[in-house]
């Protein structure tokens, strides 16, 4: 499937990645030629064949509902590009 | 000490021949005169010293040698290290320190080794050449005879793999996604296993694919890949799909010789263009086990040609969720902007490369309303009918030879405008990533320009001792003793 310039700026918008509007033909380009590709799928009849989510299909282990790590701030922010007290701080989101 | 082996190492440290910290010495100054490889992203000389001064008090105290005590390992720049920057080769992630220690990692310290150095990959390990890395490429120690331009060692674990490669250390930690460590191990003329999807545990090592990332180990012999793996192995409950098996001492494995193994040879696998010597050498390996009292079957994997195609949705799919956690607010490079809508997109946009870019957007197209079915439910299909071919082929035989990769390593910075070409350098990797099976690359010649060429075995789950015996005797039959030219 071949995308067009609209189609890349809507799934750049949606993967929250700036596309500068030079590159979208080139993007464009690329990223038609990878959908080409995978699209020889299409050959393989698939039409009783349940998708693989996952390898081995053991069931998903349980544990109790109790809080086992944690009580150290500080050494969960020390990453943190900006923080206010214990919190992460972004520009303000609500007016 | 530059040729010793873990296995050596092991010996040596028992009977005294020199001691955890010399050892430890003599590595990190190899390390430092490795530069031009461009491997190593952080080096850890403080960390290795107490790892090994540390080993050498408990040899004086008279205690039992730990499983790796005082063998230096180096480790991809993925694996989450404690205090240690962690980079994932991504700018996003230049400043990143952990507060906490992988598994993995966490259970080679308690087995005693030495982590020397974290080591250059792909950007976020996506890539088969380490040349999308934020820090530059990392170099091949092999050149072609006659042809002095830099090689690839492979990728995404390439700078892992140049390392163990140039005998700069005995072993080394990679991941393995579609062909992450067996790839470079082929390119660099060492051994890369890839275990069984479980096997090891995944926990802080930072996410690409999440239903097919593998730690594994690179070596240059298949009993130093045993050790390693023995130590790197179990089950882990901050992991929910890591497997609860027993660990199997797999170097015992090793002596059991392929007499009475059947070795399944798949036809799909000779695919269009493939160099003659390296056809040639498949053939040669195949004679070499049956010589060793091996059974020669040939199989179908009828579905081979489509595991690329569905590699390529399912892995950006799962990485392009994975990669929304890098968004500029709790860690990670954060490019400010007036609203936190536009400063997500600034960060990611600066954060990410051109290939992580690409393989988000796939990802993110794959999965977006109107094309989930088209393209992820329809490639999840194809997935369970690429594990059926090997378990029916399972039924059959008890390990599968290939080639590992199409080509010998290429020049440094070719296929970089084609992302498709590069994407197929993974073509004899992916199917058993998908169908989450334990292989092994291990180095089986020389091409025609004195470039190593690597098989690769897979085997059944949780049948890496299989995997290994074979292995170990095609390592004996091929004989492969060269060396790069960085070392000679």
């Amino acid at each position: 499937m071949a995308l067009d310039r609209a189609t890349v700026e809507r799934i750049a918008a949606l993967a929250r990645i700036d596309i500068a509007e030079d590159e979208q033909d080139a993007l464009a380009g690329e990223l038609s030629a990878i959908l080409g590709w995978v699209e020889t799928l299409n050959e393989v009849d698939t039409a009783d064949v349940a998708p693989m989510t996952s390898v081995g299909g053991h069931r998903l282990p349980w544990r109790s509902d109790e809080v086992n790590d944690g009580g150290y701030p500080d050494r969960v922010l020390a990453n943190a590009p900006d923080a206010a007290g214990a919190f992460f701080a972004v520009p303000k989101v609500v007016e | 000490m530059r040729r010793l082996g873990l296995a050596d190492i092991r010996a040596g440290l028992a009977d005294g021949a020199f001691s955890a910290v010399e050892l430890a010495e003599d590595r990190l100054a190899a390390l430092e005169g490795a530069e031009a490889l461009n491997a190593v992203v952080s080096p850890m000389p403080d960390r290795a010293l107490e790892a090994a001064r540390a080993a050498d008090r408990r040899r004086a105290a008279g205690e039992p040698a730990l499983p790796l005590d005082g063998m230096p390992v180096a480790v991809k720049d993925l694996f989450c290290t404690e205090d240690v920057r962690t980079t994932a080769s991504s700018a996003m992630l230049e400043d990143f320190v952990p507060p906490y220690e992988s598994t993995v990692t966490a259970n080679l310290i308690a087995a005693g080794a030495v982590l020397a150095a974290k080591t250059n990959l792909d950007e976020f390990a996506m890539g088969s050449s380490t040349a999308t890395s934020h820090f530059g490429p990392a170099v091949n120690p092999w050149k072609a005879t006659g042809d002095a331009r830099p090689r690839a060692p492979g990728g995404s674990s390439g700078g892992s793999a140049a390392l163990v490669a140039a005998s700069v250390v005995p072993a080394a930690l990679g991941t393995d996604t579609g062909g992450s460590i067996r790839q470079p191990a082929a390119f660099c003329g060492i051994v890369g296993l890839k275990p069984t999807y479980g096997r090891c545990s995944r926990w802080g090592i930072v996410a690409f694919a999440s239903s097919l990332d593998q730690a594994g180990p690179l070596t240059r012999s298949v009993r130093d890949a045993a050790i390693l793996l023995g130590a790197m192995a179990g089950h882990d409950p901050k992991d929910s799909t890591s497997a609860r098996q027993p660990v199997p001492d797999f170097e015992a494995a090793l002596g059991g010789g392929v007499r009475g193994l059947r070795i399944g040879v798949p036809r799909e696998y000779r695919v269009d263009g493939m160099p003659e010597e390296l056809d040639a050498l498949w053939r040669r390996g195949a004679a070499w086990l049956e010589e060793a009292g091996a059974e020669i079957v040939d199989i179908p994997l009828p579905h081979t040609h489509y595991a690329l195609p569905a590699y390529y949705i399912v892995a950006p799919a799962e990485a392009s969720s994975n990669l929304a956690r890098y968004d500029g607010v709790r860690y990670g490079l954060r490019t400010p902007a007036g609203t936190v809508e536009e400063q997500y997109a600034r960060t990611r946009r600066a954060g990410f490369g051109a290939e992580v870019r690409r393989r988000v957007l796939i990802g993110t197209y794959v999965l977006s309303a109107g094309y989930y079915d088209a393209y992820y439910t329809k490639a999840q299909r194809v997935r369970r009918l690429i594990a059926r071919d090997f378990e029916q082929a399972f039924e059959r035989v008890d390990a599968v030879l290939t080639p590992t990769a199409p080509t010998a390593a290429f020049p440094l910075g070719e296929k970089m405008d084609d992302p498709i070409a590069m994407y197929l350098n993974d073509v004899f990797t992916v199917p058993a990533s998908l169908a989450g099976l334990p292989a092994v690359s291990v180095p089986a010649g020389l091409d025609a320009e004195g470039l190593p060429l690597g098989l690769q075995l897979i085997g059944r789950p949780f049948d890496e001792e299989t995997v290994l015996r074979a292995a170990a005797a095609l390592e004996e039959a091929a004989g492969f003793d060269a060396e790069p030219e960085f070392v000679r």
